[in-house]
């Protein structure tokens, strides 16, 4: 499961990120690793960047590792998070401008065929094509 | 010239607690045109970093910001965290690169700036923090080495905060609301302008 991209789901909310996980396990199974955080450093609603990097690094892969947001906090938190990994790691970690369920069940199923990150990144972002 | 590290100190505990102080005006202001949680996020991060105050000002002044950046983006919670975290992460990166307070501060604001602006993607006009802050630096551009500047950025803070009110949101969660943003002044502005207000009343005080 190494070979394929790991797919990160960041929300505001705890609830909404694992269900989102939920739905894409049910789709590719154990094929692709799956990390997801929601919550602010509170518990609240909100996003957190230590718990971002956290989930991009579960969910690493050599592959790379696609990030699904929700709302703005979520994505500015995720860009300062994969700025924040280890140089090496940083160039392999995309944040999809995509809807995050749609886009989380669209990539990982992506992914699972053994997709390029691009390939994952470009499939999760036709869904916000106009 | 330096800053002492007294003064940084004394400085930065000013600026957190009067963040911490307008927390439930800012949480008010979001909850007009936002989620509401600007004041608890700001809260949030400003108490981290008093915690962590001794250590930070313990540190020469760049890493000393870099340290008061990094706090605030792992604690902040909202995307005030990253945009304040890259003010003040960029304010140390100039200077690490011969940039120096007091002298160089237009420079060194104007690069914590425009670190604002590339990481909200945003420009001045769209109802954000940068409305106060981009006013403020051409303040203390045209001002610099005049003895009323600190009372000339403080006007300058405080009038464009206030403009922010007519303005249509187009970034941020306010940009939602479309028309319905006008007529309320931005939360973010107003943290902005409470940071710059009580970094110049520290500085008068120990004028």
């Amino acid at each position: 499961m190494s070979d394929t991209v790991g797919i990160v789901i960041v929300s505001h909310s705890s609830d909404i990120a694992k269900g989102t996980a939920d739905m894409v396990r049910q789709m590719v199974g154990s094929e692709v690793k799956v990390a997801f955080c929601g919550g602010n450093p509170d518990g609240g609603l909100g996003t957190s960047v230590p718990l971002i990097i956290d989930a991009i690094n579960a969910a690493w892969s050599p592959k790379g590792v696609a990030v699904l947001v929700d709302l703005g906090g979520a994505e500015t938190n995720s860009e300062m998070a994969v700025e924040m990994l280890e140089p090496a790691r940083r160039d392999l970690v995309v944040v999809c401008n995509a809807p995050i369920v749609e886009g989380a069940v669209m990539a990982a199923t992506e992914a699972a065929g053994g997709s390029s990150l691009a390939q994952v990144k470009a499939v999760a972002e036709e869904l916000s094509a106009d | 010239m330096s800053v002492p590290s007294e003064t940084f100190k004394s400085l930065v505990k000013a600026a957190a607690e009067q963040v911490i102080a307008s927390a439930p005006e800012l949480t008010s202001l979001d909850q007009a045109i936002g989620d509401g949680d600007h004041g608890t996020n700001m809260k949030r991060g400003c108490e981290a970093v008093l915690g962590k105050l001794d250590a930070i000002s313990a540190q020469p002044l760049d890493e000393a910001f870099k340290m008061i950046g990094k706090t605030l983006v792992m604690t902040v919670g909202g995307a005030s965290g990253p945009l304040y975290g890259s003010f003040f992460l960029a304010a140390g990166e100039a200077l690490s690169h011969d940039k120096h307070l007091p002298e160089d501060l237009a420079d060194v604001f104007g690069s914590a700036v425009n670190a604002v602006s590339a990481r909200g993607r945003s420009h001045v006009g769209e109802k954000t923090m940068l409305d106060v802050l981009v006013p403020v630096l051409e303040t203390l551009k045209t001002a610099a080495g005049q003895p009323d500047l600190i009372a000339r950025v403080r006007t300058t803070a405080t009038e464009a905060v206030e403009r922010t009110a007519p303005m249509q949101a187009t970034k941020g969660r306010a940009s939602f609301l479309g028309a319905r943003s006008v007529g309320h002044v931005d939360p973010g502005a107003r943290s902005s302008c409470v940071l710059v207000q009580a970094v110049c009343a520290g500085l008068e005080a120990r004028a």
